[in-house]
């Protein structure tokens, strides 16, 4: 019973991680509608960005404070370029345009920065903490708790911004419902750059986290990817279900991997969540926490 | 009715405004004025051209001849968010609130261009825009309170019957505090009750408020009473422009709505 949930924790905490990735599109399918293939890219750009002023001597928080930069310039680009060409252009045209900014984004940052796999040391060691295994027995991973509290931060200040604030009500009313939003004076482009660059500033902490973990390489481009079974779970218009679907991602397949993985000869870990999703589809297609549509025939 | 209120200089300027889709016409040649303090109601048969009207005046259109001045400056194609900026506020003929949002945050909404706290300040919800955002949601009340919706403050819009809809998305408009307030069709669907309700409430900005309105109804008793001019429009032009008691006994206007013999 111990290691169940030893791997249960493991499980909820790297679950944490992909809650985060989901987290940046989530945002922005919110507000504009648009499914953005470039969220991967832009985890690879903020994380590459961080790195590469870290190697030229800037000090941490300043290599740091230097990627969001980048990350809101990307973010004014990408709406004075991508979006405003594209507006009322059907969904599947501004999709396949996140695929286009998403090759552009991987080629600038390693035009810019060079293809090679950096370490990024955040300070927080990756190993057990003492004091759990010595009363519990339990192996869990600081760096896996530190992180988790990072995120729960994050979405906490997202929520306040979101239901509390101006801009986080405008944020609401231009996912909701475009022409009203414009009636009572809401400005979309402004709207769009800002969900944009909120969107970035999540990647550079998804990042970090991410690139201290696996090292800062080409391959966190491949987490939009991992992403999907976690929207499909969670809905894709919903931060709290970004969260429980990151959740249960994390947890099902650390599960699955212990418990179903020997039976079938292993390494089931990297397919089972989009199985999960796949099953999900079919029960519930909107998604834990999404919207249901009823659409009039 | 007309207490408290006077009607003052011409507060919009139509002039000569035509719009075409392609080949459509929607509007040819149309000119009016709405003057301050005024409920000024376009009337006319189905795709005559009203709802037309209302888009040109809040940027949703923008007219190929002809001009709009508003406060006394022409406007050069504006867009419906700089038009709010200005001071003019509306109402949907299709309802368009948003729907997954409470009663309360659709009329923030409202208040938003009121606002001036910026970006960084709102990321931490600290000082100014803490401050602000107390102050804006007093004002969000006393609209509420006009319009006696205190009761339904905290439900999602979408769960609300079709009435009270479309008295949020009256709230909503006049939380801006606009200038001229254009309302399109505010009574469409209602039974005899909420249109008595509406009506009421439409005085009530007029009077206590001061605010210019431009009405599209079909409901002709309606119209009759609350508007101080009307305008008749029919294909696109206008027919007939005066008090309800002068257009109602006008021939051309009886003629665009029961058809003309041949």
């Amino acid at each position: 019973m111990q290691f169940f949930f030893e791997v249960l924790i493991g499980g909820l905490l790297a679950g944490v991680m992909y809650s985060l990735v989901a987290l940046g599109f989530v945002l922005i399918y919110k507000a504009s509608g648009v499914f953005n293939f470039a969220q991967g890219a832009m985890v690879f750009f903020a994380a590459l960005t961080t790195v590469g002023f870290i190697s030229m001597g800037a000090p941490f928080w300043l290599a740091v404070a230097l990627a969001l930069l980048a990350m809101v310039a990307l973010a004014f680009f990408t709406e004075r370029v991508v979006l405003r060409p594209l507006v009322n252009q059907p969904q599947i045209t501004l999709f396949m345009a996140t695929i286009g900014l998403a090759f552009f984004i991987e080629g600038i940052a390693q035009l810019t920065w060079g293809a090679n796999v950096h370490a990024l040391d955040l300070g927080i060691a990756d190993e057990p903490i003492e004091w759990l295994i010595g009363n519990t027995g339990m192996n869990i991973s600081k760096f896996d708790l530190v992180a988790s509290g990072i995120a729960a931060a994050l979405v906490a200040v997202l929520a306040v911004f979101f239901n509390k604030t101006r801009t986080g009500r405008a944020l609401r009313a231009v996912a909701d419902d475009h022409q009203a939003a414009l009636a009572v004076g809401i400005s979309l482009q402004r709207i769009w750059v800002i969900v944009w660059m909120v969107a970035g500033f999540v990647a550079l902490v998804t990042g970090l986290l991410w690139g201290a973990r696996n090292g800062v390489q080409f391959a966190l481009t491949f987490l939009a990817l991992k992403a999907l079974p976690v929207l499909i779970l969670g809905g894709f218009e919903s931060i709290a279900g970004a969260i429980v679907g990151g959740l249960i991602v994390g947890a099902s397949e650390k599960l699955a991997e212990v418990y179903i993985g020997p039976h079938v000869g292993g390494g089931i870990e990297s397919w089972f969540p989009y199985v999960l999703a796949l099953a999900f589809l079919l029960v519930r297609p909107e998604g834990l926490f999404g919207e249901r549509r009823i659409d009039r025939v | 009715m007309t207490a408290g209120r006077e009607i003052g200089r011409p507060i919009l300027e139509i002039d000569g405004v035509s719009l075409a889709f392609g080949g459509v016409v929607a509007l040819q040649g149309v000119s009016f004025d709405v003057r301050e303090h005024e409920i000024r109601a376009i009337i006319g048969p189905n795709g005559a051209g009203k709802s037309s009207m209302l888009n040109v005046i809040n940027g949703v259109y923008h007219p190929q001849q002809g001009t709009v001045a508003f406060k006394g400056r022409k406007r050069r194609n504006v867009d419906p968010h700089e038009a709010a900026q200005q001071g003019i506020a509306r109402t949907f003929q299709n309802i368009a609130l948003f729907r997954g949002m409470t009663v309360l945050d659709n009329i923030m909404t409202g208040r938003n261009l009121k606002m001036k706290s910026n970006f960084l300040q709102q990321a931490v919800y600290w000082g100014a825009a803490k401050r602000e955002e107390l102050e804006h949601r007093a004002k969000a009340e006393a609209v509420i309170d006009f319009l006696e919706i205190q009761h339904i403050r905290k439900t999602p819009v979408g769960r609300l019957p079709y009435g009270l809809q479309k008295r949020v998305e009256l709230a909503r408009a006049l939380a801006a505090e606009p200038e001229l307030l254009l309302l399109d069709e505010p009574m469409a669907g209602m039974n005899l009750e909420e249109k008595q309700d509406m009506s009421r409430f439409v005085l009530d900005v007029n009077d206590q408020m001061g605010t210019s309105i431009v009405l599209i109804e079909h409901d002709m008793s309606v119209v009759m009473d609350l508007s101080d001019r009307v305008v008749v429009l029919d294909y696109g032009r206008k027919i007939a422009d005066g008090t309800p008691d002068e257009v109602r006994n006008d021939r051309g206007v009886i003629d665009a709505y029961l058809g003309v013999a041949h």
